[in-house]
């Protein structure tokens, strides 16, 4: 103890611990609540159960937790929620962080390491929290000659490119926060953004590691986003839409993965490419080229390419789960919720507590993320593998590739598609 | 004169081409060591190399002019720390021949020992190295890893884990530990066993193969021609090993098998060194065999020796990168009047602007550190 605060008092300490909670209660007091009173008078607020939403109402969340849950409902059904939180970024963000733990850990264990260890006691499970407030602590520096507002903007236009990438997937029925009919032409447009906030972000930083980073970036994405397209036809052909959730809804018996497996592969290498990941991490190879267009990136603006990163990853193994693997269909393994605690209560002793609002989410719904959750849990883990099995592939081979080989292998798979069509095995609609 | 005619070659900013771009990989960069390669490309090409070695000059040869012979031992060894006993094993047989004494035959087998364990250390370190600069991490953790196997029985040995000052003038510095033996050949049986399964997921790899082979081709002309020696000699088809060609303590009585390739690619310059440890083993074991279980280990010499008159003495040891030599001018003194090594490294970096000129930008990790380089060693 001496050596950590060497001149500690117990009453010094526990006057200061008073001293704050004086201060806290006086300003949420006097300024917090009113305030909330203030906005809460002047916004129109909802109707909920035919019962108008009053502050004075909400204040009774206070003492009934229980009033909370129809109004908790009835954000759930807002869009803003769907794009905060459940389906989009706040669920994706979540996947990405355990992603980023499972790597480093799956990796050590590859490599004989134990990988992080001590933050966080259990395992290093807060060592990206760790990690990311180094980075936010970080000072940001920016190359003098650089394109101040790009080269600002870039990294934040990624993470965004990369939300809207992964607003696009479909969680569970009816859960996604961009239900569009054409949303794999949206998935398309999104991916071509990528390699042009690359080059935008390599050029305005006018430094000549990352400048060849970006040209190899860009050689890399927009050569495998022709055989990622045209892997993906397949599934397109033999369903007859381009609306995600329809094209996950088509495989409730089998996924498309059976009968396409050539897009399937053609897919998840072509994804890998994308993804700048082992053995494609060429735009980021270190021992050439220092870390390619990531090179000028510094504090939190490196972090939140990382984020971008991993965000896009998230996205492209949804997309390979909804597109071959069947989305959220599953076995039914979440059990109903228990009746009895609608009409009779949750029976704690004297007291009897009622939750009118329950269930939050229906039993479809917790499966179908259920069985979401785990295949795309195991496709970024095949994601992740190749990471300690491969080194760096050169940037001719990638090209040659992409190019020539992935290509031919994508049509072979729209022959596949169009055999099974017109000979009358399979089409719009399932078996036939 | 301007400004530009007295920097040294590549700092100069003379614009040659609109097409051509100057890059300048090191000193700070993650995949140039202690030097400096100025590259320009075109494109993808490389179509002009300048290695700039000398970031690491710290003076070891005009250092061992004011030390006696015995005090030179531990600075001499630090142009390759991981190399330790072989960059010093040239000296100590100049400065015994030198200063006229005797080895005992068992502080010759224990110098083979450790030769050949630190030729196994240093060339870990290098595999480490070579894998990650191909960006493939399990190799770099792997090599890093079984390291240890070895670095544990030299620190048995001499009592430090990297920098050992084993070798001194009239034999080693102390005799093996009890046990010695039995320890040794355990460790060693299991280390060869684990560098077997490097095969399958390194040299094997069909990636690694379709990226090394057919580049930064050095044939057996130029190998000879450039002067270029170890394992980037032996990889373009020439058959050199100095343990077998001009064998110096006991290597005579050992049965050493050269490794020689035939391709002189990036790929054949990354496996013989490879080849070479599994070879170490060989020689480890059959040194435990035929050593002299007991006897003294040292000559003992005053602390201040005094040589026997004016004298010159060149003597070679193959390294773990090549034939290392030591090049000693005694005028009588306590002193040497002059310590000249000859070392692997610079004449392995000659060979580098020509291997990658005419190469592709991604190619020149694997071309430059397959050339069994180690940019501390040639700076001296």
């Amino acid at each position: 103890m001496s050596a950590i605060a060497p001149k500690f008092k117990l009453s010094e300490f526990i006057k200061s611990l008073l001293d704050n909670i004086f201060w806290i209660v006086l300003l949420v007091s006097l300024i917090g609540i009113p305030a909330i009173q203030v906005i809460l008078f002047y916004i129109e607020m909802p109707v909920i159960n035919g019962e108008l939403l009053t502050p004075f109402l909400a204040m009774t969340w206070l003492a009934d937790p229980s009033r909370s849950l129809p109004i908790l409902k009835a954000f759930m059904a807002t869009d803003m929620f769907r794009v905060m939180a459940f389906p989009g970024f706040g669920f994706a963000a979540l996947i990405a962080a355990g992603t980023i733990f499972v790597e480093r850990k799956m990796l050590a264990k590859l490599q004989l390491r134990v990988g992080p260890f001590y933050c966080g006691k259990i395992e290093g499970i807060l060592q990206l929290m760790g990690d990311g407030l180094k980075l936010i602590s970080k000072e940001i520096i920016i190359p003098a000659k650089a394109d101040k507002p790009i080269f600002w903007a870039a990294p934040v236009i990624f993470v965004a490119t990369a939300a809207a990438f992964v607003a696009l997937i479909p969680v569970a029925p009816g859960w996604v926060v961009a239900d569009v009919d054409l949303g794999l032409l949206g998935v398309f447009a999104v991916i071509g953004f990528f390699p042009i906030i690359t080059i935008l972000s390599a050029w305005s930083a006018n430094s000549k590691f990352p400048f060849i980073g970006g040209i190899r970036a860009l050689f890399q994405m927009v050569s495998f986003e022709i055989p990622l397209i045209l892997s993906l036809l397949g599934v397109v052909i033999l369903t007859g839409t381009l609306n995600l959730s329809e094209i996950a809804a088509s495989q409730s018996s089998f996924p498309w993965i059976i009968f396409l497996p050539v897009g399937a592969i053609v897919f998840f290498i072509t994804m890998l490419a994308e993804l700048e990941r082992i053995p494609f991490d060429l735009p980021e190879a270190e021992s050439e080229i220092v870390a390619g267009w990531l090179t000028e990136f510094s504090g939190m603006m490196y972090g939140l390419v990382q984020l971008g990163t991993y965000l896009k990853l998230y996205a492209f193994a949804g997309l390979f789960v909804v597109l071959f693997l069947g989305g959220w269909n599953g076995p039914m393994v979440v059990p109903p919720f228990p009746e009895e605690i609608l009409t009779d209560g949750i029976v704690m002793g004297p007291i009897t507590a009622k939750f009118p609002g329950l269930p939050l989410f229906d039993q479809q719904m917790l499966n179908g993320t259920l069985w979401f959750v785990l295949k795309t849990v195991g496709v970024i883990f095949f994601i992740l593998l190749p990471r300690g099995v491969f080194p760096r592939i050169r940037i001719d081979m990638l090209l040659s590739l992409g190019w020539t080989k992935l290509i031919g292998l994508a049509f072979v798979n729209i022959f596949i598609a169009l055999g099974l069509l017109y000979a009358g095995v399979l089409g719009p609609g399932g078996l036939q | 004169m301007t400004m530009t005619d007295i920097m040294p070659p590549g700092l100069a900013l003379k614009k040659v081409d609109e097409r051509i771009m100057t890059l300048n990989v090191g000193p700070q960069h993650p995949g140039s060591g202690h030097m400096r390669i100025v590259v320009q490309i075109d494109g993808d090409y490389i179509v002009a190399c300048d290695p700039d070695p000398g970031y690491v000059h710290r003076g070891e040869e005009k250092m061992a002019e004011y030390r006696n012979y015995i005090t030179n031992v531990p600075h001499l060894e630090r142009p390759v720390i991981h190399d330790s006993c072989n960059v010093l094993y040239p000296y100590v047989l100049g400065a015994e021949e030198i200063l006229g004494i005797e080895v005992p035959e068992r502080a010759k087998y224990v110098r083979v020992i450790c030769s050949e364990l630190n030729r196994c250390i240093y060339t870990m370190y290098w595999l480490a190295i070579y894998g990650i600069f191909l960006g493939h991490s399990t190799m770099f953790m792997w090599p890093a890893g079984d390291r240890e196997l070895l670095i544990d029985l030299m620190e048995k040995v001499s009592g430090a884990r990297v920098t050992h000052a084993h070798f001194i003038p009239g034999g080693v510095r102390n005799d093996l530990p009890a046990n010695f033996e039995d320890v040794c050949l355990r460790q060693v049986n299991y280390f060869e066993k684990r560098i077997k399964e490097y095969a399958a997921v390194f040299y094997d790899n069909p990636i690694l193969i379709s990226r090394t082979q057919d580049t930064g081709i050095l044939s057996r002309e130029n190998a000879i021609r450039y002067g270029t020696t170890g394992s980037v000699l032996r990889a373009s088809g020439v058959d050199y090993d100095l343990r077998v060609k001009a064998p110096y303590d006991v290597y005579d009585e050992l049965d050493v098998h050269t490794n020689v390739m035939k391709e002189g690619d990036s790929y054949a310059r990354s496996k013989v060194p490879w080849l070479d440890m599994i070879e170490s083993c060989n020689i480890i074991r059959q040194a435990l065999q035929k050593m002299p279980k007991s006897g003294s280990v040292r000559t003992k010499l005053k602390p201040n020796p005094k040589t026997k008159g004016p004298a010159t003495v060149y003597k070679r040891v193959e390294s773990g990168r090549g034939s290392l030599g030591c090049y000693i001018v005694s005028d009588g003194k306590t002193e040497p009047y002059r310590v000249k090594m000859s070392v692997p490294s610079f004449r392995n970096l000659l060979a580098m602007p020509n291997l990658l000129i005419g190469e592709k930008l991604g190619n020149m990790p694997s071309v430059y550190w397959s050339l069994n380089y180690w940019p501390v060693e040639a700076d001296r």
